[in-house]
Parts: C-alpha cells; structure tokens; sequence
C-alpha cells in the first residue's frame, strides 16, 4: 500500500500558562491516492485539530504529515480546506472569492482567460456559475458551502479537507450537497479527508471511517472500510445489509465502548 | 424505521429546494405612483418634525432676545445684519476682508491636509498596534496619554517647533484626529476573524496582499467609525487653533467678529460651521458606507 497521505506519530498538547492538555496522542493513518476517509468522533475529541494540523494551521507538537513523502507542516493550496462555516469573503462576489484562490496557485501557469475560465468551470461543477456576482450574503447556507467547495476544488488540491462542512445546514440540503460530493468525488478522483460527527454521513461517502476515542489524548480507536460499491444511491442503502452492518459498528463505537461522558 | 423515511424526503424535496430561492429573488414591485407616494409620504415624516421644532426655537429665541437691552441680538436682527454675508459670500477685498466662502474653504483645505495626513498614520500606525502584540504593548500607553492632551494645548508647542501658522494649524488637526483613527483600526484588525486568516493561509497569500485583500476590508467598517470620529475632532480642533493664529479662516472669522462686536457675525459664523461640520460628518459616513456595503452584513 502506498502512502499518499501519512500522519506519522501526531501527538498534540496545548500548553495554557503552566495547564497543559493533551489533545491527541500517538495519531497514525495512512490514506491512499483517490481514497475518500472520515474521521468521526464526539465532539471535543480533537478531530477539528487533527485536520487543522494537516492543513498546517496548527503544528503538530510531535510527528508529522508526510504528502507524497515529503513533510508539510505549513498551510498551503495542495491541502484545501472547506470550512464549515464556508468563510467566504463577504465583500467579494462568489467569483471573485475562487478567483483569489485560483489567481495565486495558477499565476505562472495559467494565463487570465484560462483563470477566469477555470473559475468558471468550478462554479459549474458545483452549480454555482448563475450566481457568480452575488455576494456571500445574498446567497443560501447550501449555495455558500458550495462555493466554498469550488473554492477548494479549483486549488487543485492534492487532499481535499472537509472540516464538518455539513454540519451548518439543514438535513435536506445537506443530503442534496452530500451527492454533490459523491459526483465529484466520482468524477475527479480527488483524496478526501472529512471531519464529521454524522454516522450515515460516515457510512455514505467514505471508503473508510476512522473512529477517534474521547479526549482528552484522543486517539484512533478503530478504522472501519466501507465496502460498498461506488456509485452509491441513498436509497438503495437504506436497505442494505452491508450499509446497515457498517452504521451498526459505528454507532456501537460511539455510543457503547466510548461514550460522551460530558454530555448533558 | 425512521430513517428511510427521512431519506424519501430528501429525494422527493430536492427540486422544491433549487427552486425556492428563484423565487424569493423577484420580490413583487408596488405601482410607480404608490411608490412615489410612499416616498413622500416618508421624506415628509422625517423633513416635518425637525422644522417644527427650528421653528419653535427660533420663535422662542426671538421673543427672548427682542426685548431693548438684551445682550444677544434676535433672529431678526441677525438676518438683517448679515444679510450682506449671507447673499454675497465671495467678495475679496483683500488681507481678511473676504467673504465667508473663503474663510470657510481655508478652513477647509487646512483640515483636508491635516486629515488627510493623519488619516494615512493614523491606519499605519493602527494596522501595527492592531497586528503585532508588541507594537501594542509599547505604543499603547503612549496613545493613551497622548489623546487626552486638548488640542489647543499642542499649538504653542507646535508653534514654535514650525515659527508659522499655517503648518501649525495643520499639525494640531493632525495631533487631534490621529487618535480614534488608530485605536479604531487597531481594534478592526484584532478583530479579524479567524477564518479569514485561515482562509489567507491556504491560498497563501503574501503580506501584502493579505493586507489589501483580507485586512483593510475585514476592518473597514471599524477604520470608518474612526474617520468619522476624527473628521468631528478636527473640525473642532480648526476653528479653536485659527482664533489663536489668524489669517483668513472661520475660526479668525469668529474673533475678528467678537473684537468688533459683530455678534449677529458671529451667530452667522457658528450657523456655517455647524452646518459645514454635520456635512463633513455625513460624507465620511457615506463613504463609509459604499466602501463597506457587503462586509457589514455577513
């Protein structure tokens, strides 16, 4: 198995005056090329500074994150990251925000009408092409989340990151947003890690899922493939047992072996 | 159980929910002559009551001020003294001998320069105290201390660091103004949310393009509440330093007044300057508020 993507040895400790938290502890995975992961886990688990680390927002207090077996320990274009609160520039136009990605990775080597084309290409593949002179305010949770995924996409990342980037929007539009996903996904071929504290969102699109402990010193706790076949229908899984089976284990992980002690 | 019917839902719902905001995005327009009507209807609710109540004041000032002896003159009588002023304001009789339009636009281009020259410093110095902690450890006392000092306070010194008027002037407007703008910035850009600065991170950004891509227009709406605040000050600040160093301007226009005991002068003269001053404020204020539509709602 080659290492596209490897997290080598995370641990990660937050030092406040003379507290010091343990945040993650002892974090090793490895993600292949065009492989679509999630990590799950409860809330405060540290999932968000484990992908804040990959993006190279946050360091590592010890190991590291190898990309094509070369280290990355500082933000850039080839990890793009979908926030989930879509962070969109709310005094730039939907255009003018994936132009400003797009402007700096492909200065040298796209010229102007290829930009703007590549612009417009990736607001196509999001649906998002009518709306490019609307600003951020003048357009829905589910339309600003989609530019913020053209946003990232038109990076042409290496990995593509997805910080819970459902999590902010109603069910019905996060499902019609999770196929968006799935399509591109099928159609790109792009490396995937996403965030997300939703079980049949796990299950649905990811060929892994990574199940991370409470923390604090959260850790992997168990990795579980997805064998279903792509593409997947969401309504056909809904009645199948393999589907069912993988929603099954983990639930049992989240709610059984480790529960959110906290919550209240 | 629940769940694959939740998943129905969705299927079903999704064309209903592409299709809703289409709809919400062509509101209905009322008739043209409803509209203008409404428009007037409101411009009259807000023109009214102010007039009634300049009205009101001015009928009370009269009946105070009418009876012989009094100090102030009424309404009246101010009109009639300075209806010469009011009608022709660009006579030039040489030295200070001119009309109010000159006093006021030296005034003016006095604040303009020293704004202007404070607004730049004041949005360098701070976008430096707003990003570098230690730049706000060292220079914030400072600031501190240094706006309570009243503006006239500074012009002896300023006098006789420069041995003239005119840059003196300027360097007062400059000294009084700088202060909101920099705290306002400052403030602004320590507000910058953090996902705007991750945002910057990913694309990579440089420096420079952080700070006009991502900095000026994230803070903008605090750099204008700053501008607004110092545009106020140094209107203040000018009139006051122009008593005390002369030459054509409102400010000299107002004592050269009271020294030849022109009262209805000076009414005349505190009329422009209140009027001149509400403009200024209003101008930063629009400016503000077209260079900032989109940031302020989010």
């Amino acid at each position: 198995m080659t290492a596209y993507l490897k997290l080598d040895h995370i641990d990660k400790v937050f030092t406040r005056g003379a507290a010091t938290t343990e945040v993650l502890k002892e974090i090793n995975l490895t993600i292949e090329k065009g492989e679509y992961v999630s990590i799950i886990g409860h809330s405060g688990c540290g999932k968000s500074t484990l992908l804040n680390i990959i993006a190279g927002l946050t360091g590592a207090t010890t190991g590291g994150v190898l990309l094509e077996n070369r280290e990355v320990n500082s933000p850039g274009p080839d990890r793009a990251v979908v926030f989930q609160n879509h962070s969109l520039l709310p005094w730039l136009t939907v255009y003018e925000n994936v132009r400003l990605g797009v402007d700096k990775v492909f200065s040298r080597t796209k010229s102007r009408a290829e930009r703007d084309a590549w612009v417009m290409h990736n607001l196509s593949l999001v649906q998002m092409a009518h709306a490019r002179d609307k600003r951020p305010s003048e357009i829905s949770g589910g339309m600003k989340q989609r530019v913020g995924i053209a946003r990232a996409l038109a990076m042409e990342p290496k990995v593509l990151l997805l910080d819970e980037p459902f999590g902010a929007l109603d069910a019905l539009t996060r499902a019609h947003l999770q196929d968006s996903v799935m399509a591109l996904h099928q159609k790109l071929g792009n490396t995937i890690l996403m965030i997300t504290h939703d079980v049949d969102e796990a299950v649905l699109l990811s060929d892994r899922i990574v199940m991370m402990t409470n923390g604090p010193s959260a850790r992997i706790g168990e990795v579980l493939e997805v064998p279903l076949t792509r593409p997947r229908k969401r309504l056909e899984l809904a009645t199948s047992a393999t589907y069912l089976k993988c929603r099954q284990r983990v639930l049992e992980f989240l709610y059984e072996r480790h529960r959110f002690i906290e919550a209240a | 159980m629940n769940m694959s019917a939740a998943k129905i839902e969705i299927e079903t719902a999704t064309p209903a929910a592409s299709a809703a905001p289409v709809v919400a995005m062509t509101p209905k327009r009322p008739p043209r002559t409803e509209a203008y009507a409404r428009m007037a209807r409101q411009t009259a609710a807000r023109v009214i009551p102010p007039l009634v109540v300049i009205a009101l004041l001015t009928l009370v000032w009269e009946l105070v001020c009418r009876r012989a002896g009094s100090a102030l003159p009424p309404p009246s009588k101010v009109f009639k003294d300075t209806k010469e002023l009011i009608l022709d304001p660009f006579f030039d009789h040489g030295g200070i001998d001119k009309g109010l339009f000159w006093h006021l636009s030296a005034s003016l281009q006095r604040v303009a320069f020293g704004y202007s020259l404070s607004a730049i410093a004041g949005i360098a110095l701070g976008v430096l105290v707003g990003q570098s902690v230690w730049a706000m450890r060292g220079l914030d006392p400072l600031f501190q201390v240094l706006r309570t000092i009243p503006p006239l306070a500074w012009l002896p010194l300023s006098l006789a660091a420069f041995r003239d008027g005119q840059p003196s002037a300027i360097f007062v407007i400059f000294i009084t103004s700088i202060w909101p703008i920099i705290i306002n910035t400052a403030v602004g850009i320590r507000n910058i949310p953090q996902d705007y600065r991750n945002v910057a991170a990913v694309v990579q950004l440089n420096p420079l393009e952080f700070f006009s891509k991502i900095m000026i227009p994230a803070a903008a709406p605090y750099i204008f509440t700053g501008l607004r605040i110092g545009i106020g000050l140094s209107w203040l600040a000018i009139v006051a330093a122009e008593m005390l160093i002369g030459g054509v301007g409102i400010g000299f226009f107002i004592w050269d007044a009271w020294n030849s005991s022109h009262i209805s002068e000076i009414i005349l003269a505190l009329f422009y300057v209140g009027i001149v001053g509400f403009v200024l404020d209003r101008l930063i204020a629009g400016i503000g508020k077209f260079v900032t539509r989109g940031t302020a709602q989010n």
